[in-house]
C-alpha cells in the first residue's frame, strides 16, 4: 500500500504558492473541499486562478476567498449567487472565463486521461467558438476544446482510505473524479478517513493513484444554498 | 386566455412519451415533472450527476448532499443513480438523453436559441445549456411569447447571443404551440380563447399556418 495519508489541512495544501491554477470541486455548495478553502483563507494566498463550476455565495465557498481578493480569475460555467463576485467582475478586478459545464468537467478528464484536446459540439456557433478550431464529423459541427493544466486539484469525498482511494455520495459527487488526477498534485478531503482495507474495493469510484495527500476535514458545515421542501397539502 | 407557467408546463408534460429519460431545466420546465401523464414512465436525468429525481424532500429530510442543477434539494426515486459530471455530460452528448427541456429568451425560426446572456447586464453563465442544446436530438422549449414590454421573443433571427445553433424543435407558450420546420415555425395548437389573428400579432417571425389550428387540450 503506497500511504498518501497527511496529518492536517496545512500539511496537505503544502506548496501552494501566489499565482497558481488550482481546481475546486464542488457544484454549488454541494460538495465542495470546505476545509481547504478555510485554509487556503488563512494562507492568504493570493493570484490564483481558481477552476471551479461555480463561484460559491459571498460568504461561503470560494465566496470566501473572493472576499480577501485571493482570486485572480475564475474558470466556471455559472456564477450567478455572488454578489461580490458580481461587484468585482463588473469592475475589472476579477477575470472570468465562462464555459460550458459539459465542456469544462470534459477538460477536467482530458486532463485526468492525458487526452490534450477534443472536440465538441457545445458552444459552436456561439461566442464560445471564437478563435477556436472547427471539425465537421458525421455531419455534424464540432469545436476543439484543451484539456485543462493545472497546479493543484482539490477534491473532496464522503470516505477515503490512508491508500488514497475515494467514495463520494449522493451529487456530491459532482466535479471531484473528474478533477483527480487532473493537475500535477491531486488533494483529497474526506468526511471519514479510513485505515487501508477498511473500503471495499468494489465500491471504490476514484482509485487512490489519482489522489497524492489525503486527509480527513475537520469539520463540515455542508451548507445547503436551495433549501427547497415538498409542501403537505 | 394565455397560459400560466402551471398550464404551459402541462401542455409540455404531454409531449412525454413512455421510457423517456428527461433533462428538465430550471424555471417552468421545473414544473413539468408535476403534471407527468398517467400510464407514462420517465425518468428525470439532472446534469449534476442523477438519473432517478424525485420530488422536493419533506421537511427535515431535506440533503445537503442530494440537489438538482438548480441547487435545490431534491430526493430519489427507486432506480436512481448518481454520476460524476463528466460522465453526465458525457450521456448528454452521447444522445442517451431523450428529452431536454429548457426556457430561452429567445427562438429563431432556424432553431437557433439564446438564453444566457443579455449584453451590458450581468452575465452568469451559460451553465450546461450549451451543451444540452447542441446535443440532444429532441428539445422543446418553455418560454414566454412575449417580453414585460409586449415584444415578441419568436424572431426570424435571434438579436441576443446564442447558445445554440438549429436546434429547437417545439417551442410551448403562452399563447401557442410551435414547430421548428425547415420552413420555419408552423402553428401547431392555440391557447384556448387565443385567436391565430392575436398569435400572428405577437410573434415576429413568420407563421407557417395550414387550415383550422385547434385550441390546446389543457385539463
Amino acid at each position: 500500500m503506497i500511504n498518501k495519508k497527511v496529518n492536517n489541512v496545512q500539511e496537505a495544501l503544502q506548496g501552494i504558492e501566489n499565482g497558481m491554477t488550482i481546481m475546486l470541486g464542488g457544484f454549488g455548495l454541494c460538495g465542495i473541499p470546505e476545509n481547504s478553502i478555510t485554509e487556503l483563507v488563512k494562507k492568504a494566498t493570493t493570484d490564483l486562478t481558481c477552476i471551479s463550476n461555480n463561484a460559491g455565495v459571498d460568504d461561503f465557498g470560494l465566496g470566501l476567498l473572493l472576499q480577501k481578493r485571493q482570486i485572480k480569475k475564475m474558470i466556471s460555467s455559472y456564477v450567478g449567487e455572488n454578489a461580490e463576485f458580481e461587484r468585482q467582475m463588473l469592475s475589472g478586478e476579477l477575470e472570468v472565463d465562462l464555459i460550458p459545464q459539459g465542456t469544462l468537467a470534459e477538460r477536467c478528464r482530458a486532463a485526468q486521461a492525458g487526452i490534450p484536446a477534443f472536440f465538441t459540439p457545445a458552444g459552436y456557433g456561439t461566442e464560445v467558438a471564437e478563435g477556436k478550431e472547427v471539425r465537421e464529423f458525421n455531419g455534424k459541427m464540432h469545436i476543439m476544446e484543451h484539456a485543462f493544466n493545472a497546479d493543484f486539484a482539490i477534491v473532496k469525498a464522503w470516505k477515503g482510505d490512508e491508500a488514497g482511494n475515494l467514495v463520494f455520495k449522493g451529487t456530491a459527487r459532482n466535479f471531484n473524479p473528474c478533477m483527480a488526477g487532473a493537475a500535477k498534485i491531486t488533494i483529497a478531503e474526506v468526511e471519514e478517513l479510513l485505515p487501508a482495507g477498511g473500503l471495499d474495493p468494489n465500491e471504490i469510484h476514484i482509485p487512490g493513484i489519482l489522489v497524492n495527500r489525503i486527509f480527513q476535514g475537520e469539520k463540515y458545515e455542508k451548507r445547503i444554498e436551495q433549501r427547497t421542501v415538498r409542501k403537505i397539502f | 386566455m394565455a397560459l400560466d407557467k402551471n398550464q404551459i408546463a402541462k401542455r409540455i408534460a404531454k409531449e412525454l412519451k413512455h421510457n423517456y429519460y428527461v433533462n428538465l431545466g430550471i424555471g417552468i420546465p421545473t414544473l413539468v415533472a408535476n403534471y407527468i401523464p398517467e400510464g407514462i414512465d420517465v425518468e428525470f436525468q439532472s446534469e449534476n450527476g442523477i438519473l432517478g429525481m424525485g420530488p422536493f424532500p419533506f421537511e427535515g429530510d431535506e440533503d445537503a448532499d442530494l440537489i438538482n442543477a438548480g441547487k435545490q434539494t431534491i430526493t430519489t426515486l427507486p432506480g436512481a443513480s448518481f454520476f460524476d459530471s463528466a460522465f453526465s455530460f458525457g450521456m448528454i452528448r452521447g444522445q442517451h438523453v431523450d428529452l431536454t427541456i429548457l426556457g430561452a429568451m429567445e427562438v429563431a425560426e432556424n432553431g437557433d436559441i439564446a438564453n444566457w446572456k443579455i449584453p451590458g447586464k450581468m452575465v452568469k453563465g451559460m451553465g450546461g445549456a450549451m451543451d444540452l442544446v447542441a446535443s440532444a436530438e429532441n428539445i422543446i422549449v418553455a418560454m414566454m411569447h412575449v417580453n414585460k414590454a409586449g415584444e415578441s421573443k419568436i424572431l426570424k433571427r435571434c438579436t441576443l447571443p446564442l447558445t445554440g445553433v438549429g436546434c429547437v424543435k417545439k417551442v410551448v407558450t403562452e399563447l401557442a404551440v410551435l414547430e421548428v420546420t425547415p420552413a420555419g415555425f408552423r402553428l401547431l395548437e392555440r391557447a384556448p380563447g387565443v385567436t391565430v389573428e392575436y398569435i400572428i400579432a405577437s410573434t415576429e417571425a413568420n407563421l407557417i399556418i395550414d387550415g383550422e389550428i385547434p385550441e390546446m387540450a389543457i385539463d
